[in-house]
C-alpha cells in the first residue's frame, strides 16, 4: 500500500471532481452557480491540504510523485489562480448565457492535472499530468461552441498541442531509452558526476522534451498558438490560461532541467538561453500593433515567460528564487488585469479594443487607477511589485555571468513599457467615448482591489514572498 | 540473414514520427488528416517505447505505452469533439479556412 498522505490533496480534489459532475448531472437546473461554489470551496480545501503538507521532501507510488517545498509553493500559486478564475467567469459566463456545470467541472480537472504536473517525479507521471491538464483546457477554450472564434481557438489549440505533446512523448521516448529509466531519480544519478558528455540520443531527447514544455509555457518559437487562442477564447477562460496552466508548466519546466537534468546544465543552457531572449523580444516588438487587448495580454505573457526563463538558464537557487517571486508577482498582476479586462462591457455587449478604454480615468475612476498598478507594475516600473519580480531574475543572471542576457532582458522591457504606458496613456489622457456598464460586480471588485493591494503590499514588505520562495528553492537543492 | 535489431526499429520510428510532424504542418486539405497525423506521432512514440523495453529488458516501457494509448484515445476523442464543433460553425472543415483571427 502506497503512502497516500503526500497525495491527499490530489486525491481529495479527484473526488470533488466527480461530486462536482454528479452534482451537475442531477441537478434540475443546468446552470453553474452551485458547482462553482462547490468548486472554490474544493480549491481552498485543497489549498489548505496542501499547506499542512509541510516542504520536508517525500516520494511515494513507488517514486512516481514528489512533495517537496517547492511543490507546495507552486501548487498554492495554482489553486488560488484557478479559484480566483472560477469566480471570475460566473458573472461573465452567466451573462453570456453559457453558464452550464461542465465549465467549473472542467476547471478543477485541468486543476487536478496542473498540481500532478508539479509533483511529477517520473516521465509518465509527467505525461499523465500534462494530458490531464491539455485535454481539459482544449475543452475549455472550445467552450462557447457556437461562436466561431472560440471553436477556433479549441481547434488550433488542440491541434498545436497534441503537436507539442507528440514532441514531448517522443524525447520521453528517447531519454528512456537511452539512459535506462524514467525515474526522475535515476536518471539524476545516471548523468551526476560528469562521466563525459551524455550520449547524443540523450541530448537529442531532452532537446525534444524542452521544446514540447516551451510549447506549454508558450515560449518562441512555439507561442504561435498563445495569440490566437487567447483572442478567441472566452475572456474568463483567456484570464485563466494567461495564469494558472502556465505557472504549472513552468513548474514542471524547473522541475525537469533542475532535477533529472540539472547536472547537464551546460548542455542545455544555450536552448533555453535562446528560447527566454527570443520570448522576450517578440513578447516586446509583436505586442505594439496589437489593437485588441486580449491579443495584447497574449503577447505580454509571452514576454513575462521570456523574464522567467532567464531564471531557469541561471538554473541554481537564486535563480529558481526568481523565478517563484517572479509568478507569484504575475499571478496576481495578471488576474487583476482580466477582472478589468471581464468588466469591458458597453451596452450589454463585450469590448476587446484598446481604445475601448479611452478615458476610464474620468468614468471609473477606480478601476483605472487599478488597471495603471498593473500596467506600471507589469512594464516594471519602480518601486511595484513587478519591478522586483525583475530585479531578482537580472541579478541571479547577472551573479551567474549571464551579463548579456539580463541586459538584453532589461532593453526588451523598456520597449515593453511602451504598450503597457499606451494603456495608461488611453485611460488617462484619452476623451471618453463611452462609459463601461455598471456596476462590475462585487466579486469582480473584489479581486481587483486584493490584486492591486497586493501589488502594492509587496513593496511595502517583501519579505514574506521572498523568504518563501527562497525556501522553496532551495528544496530543489538539496540544502 | 539481417538481424532486425534495435536500429531497424528506431528508424522506423522516427520515419513514422517524422511523417506525422510534416502530415500536419504541409496539409492543406483537411482538419481529419492532422488528427490522423497526430495519432500517427503517438505510435512511434509506442514502437520506440516497446523496442527499448525489449532492448533493456525492462517493463517500464510496455507500461508506459499502455498509458499512452489510452491517452491517445482521448485525445482523439476531444479532438473530434472540437473538429465537430467547429464544423457546426463554419460547415467546413479545410485547414485553409481555420484563419478568422491573424496577426
Amino acid at each position: 500500500m502506497p503512502n497516500l498522505m503526500p497525495a491527499l490533496p490530489e486525491i481529495f480534489l479527484a473526488c470533488a471532481a466527480m461530486a462536482i459532475l454528479m452534482l451537475g448531472v442531477f441537478r434540475k437546473k443546468d446552470d453553474m452557480r452551485a458547482t462553482a461554489t462547490l468548486a472554490v470551496v474544493a480549491f481552498a480545501v485543497t489549498a489548505l491540504l496542501v499547506s499542512g503538507l509541510g516542504s520536508e521532501r517525500t516520494t511515494t507510488f513507488g517514486g512516481m510523485f514528489v512533495i517537496d517545498g517547492f511543490a507546495v509553493f507552486m501548487k498554492t500559486l495554482v489553486l488560488v489562480a484557478s479559484g480566483l478564475a472560477v469566480v471570475m467567469s460566473v458573472g461573465f459566463l452567466e451573462r453570456e448565457e453559457i453558464d452550464r456545470f461542465e465549465y467549473p467541472a472542467l476547471m478543477v480537472l485541468a486543476t487536478l492535472g496542473m498540481m500532478m504536473m508539479i509533483s511529477a517525479n517520473n516521465l509518465m507521471s509527467l505525461y499523465l499530468g500534462l494530458e490531464l491538464q491539455s485535454l481539459s483546457l482544449y475543452v475549455m477554450a472550445a467552450y462557447q461552441r457556437d461562436s466561431v472564434r472560440a471553436s477556433e481557438a479549441g481547434l488550433k489549440y488542440f491541434v498545436l498541442g497534441a503537436l507539442a505533446s507528440g514532441m514531448l512523448l517522443y524525447g520521453a521516448s528517447l531519454i528512456y531509452g537511452f539512459a535506462g529509466s524514467t525515474d526522475f531519480e535515476v536518471l539524476a544519478r545516471t548523468f551526476a558526476g560528469g562521466h563525459g558528455a551524455p550520449h547524443a540520443g540523450v541530448i537529442v531527447g531532452i532537446v525534444f522534451v524542452v521544446a514540447g514544455l516551451a510549447f506549454k509555457v508558450s515560449a518562441v518559437p512555439f507561442h504561435m498558438w498563445t495569440p490566437d487562442v487567447y483572442e478567441g477564447a472566452p475572456t474568463p477562460v483567456t484570464a485563466f490560461f494567461s495564469v494558472a496552466p502556465k505557472i504549472a508548466a513552468f513548474a514542471l519546466f524547473v522541475r525537469v532541467m533542475v532535477g533529472p537534468f540539472g547536472d547537464l546544465a551546460d548542455q542545455w543552457r544555450q536552448v533555453i538561453v535562446f528560447i527566454s531572449l527570443a520570448s522576450m523580444i517578440l513578447g516586446a516588438f509583436a505586442a505594439i500593433n496589437q489593437t485588441n487587448i486580449k491579443r495584447l495580454m497574449a503577447y505580454s505573457s509571452i514576454g513575462h515567460v521570456g523574464y522567467g526563463l532567464i531564471g531557469l538558464a541561471v538554473g541554481n537557487a537564486a535563480g529558481i528564487r526568481g523565478v517563484l517571486i517572479y509568478f507569484a508577482i504575475y499571478l496576481f498582476m495578471n488576474i487583476g488585469a482580466f477582472a478589468v479586462i471581464l468588466s469591458m462591457r458597453q451596452k450589454g455587449r463585450m469590448v476587446e479594443g484598446i481604445e475601448d478604454l479611452a478615458g476610464l480615468s474620468k468614468t471609473s475612476p477606480m478601476m483605472a487607477l487599478a488597471m495603471a498598478i498593473f500596467m506600471f507594475s507589469m512594464a516594471g516600473i519602480p518601486p511595484l511589485a513587478g519591478f522586483w519580480g525583475k530585479f531578482y531574475v537580472f541579478m541571479a543572471a547577472i551573479d551567474a555571468g549571464l551579463v548579456t542576457l539580463a541586459v538584453i532582458g532589461v532593453l526588451a522591457s523598456v520597449v515593453s513599457a511602451f504598450y503597457y504606458l499606451r494603456i495608461i496613456k488611453v485611460m488617462y489622457f484619452d476623451e471618453p467615448v463611452e462609459s463601461f456598464d455598471r456596476p462590475i460586480g462585487r466579486a469582480m471588485g473584489a479581486i481587483l482591489a486584493v490584486s492591486a493591494i497586493v501589488i502594492v503590499a509587496f513593496t511595502v514588505v517583501p519579505s514574506p514572498l521572498v523568504t518563501e520562495a527562497e525556501a522553496a528553492a532551495s528544496t530543489l537543492f538539496g540544502e | 540473414m539481417l538481424q532486425i535489431g534495435l536500429a531497424h526499429y528506431l528508424t522506423v520510428a522516427a520515419i513514422l514520427f517524422t511523417t506525422g510532424v510534416f502530415g500536419i504542418f504541409l496539409n492543406r486539405k483537411n482538419v481529419i488528416i492532422i488528427l490522423m497525423s497526430v495519432e500517427l506521432m503517438l505510435l512511434a512514440v509506442n514502437i520506440n517505447l516497446v523496442a527499448f523495453s525489449a532492448y533493456l529488458n525492462d517493463l517500464v516501457g510496455q507500461i508506459f505505452t499502455m498509458f499512452v494509448l489510452t491517452v491517445a484515445a482521448a485525445e482523439a476523442a476531444i479532438g473530434l469533439a472540437i473538429v465537430v464543433v467547429y464544423f457546426r460553425n463554419r460547415g467546413t472543415i479545410e485547414v485553409e479556412d481555420i484563419s478568422q483571427m491573424k496577426g
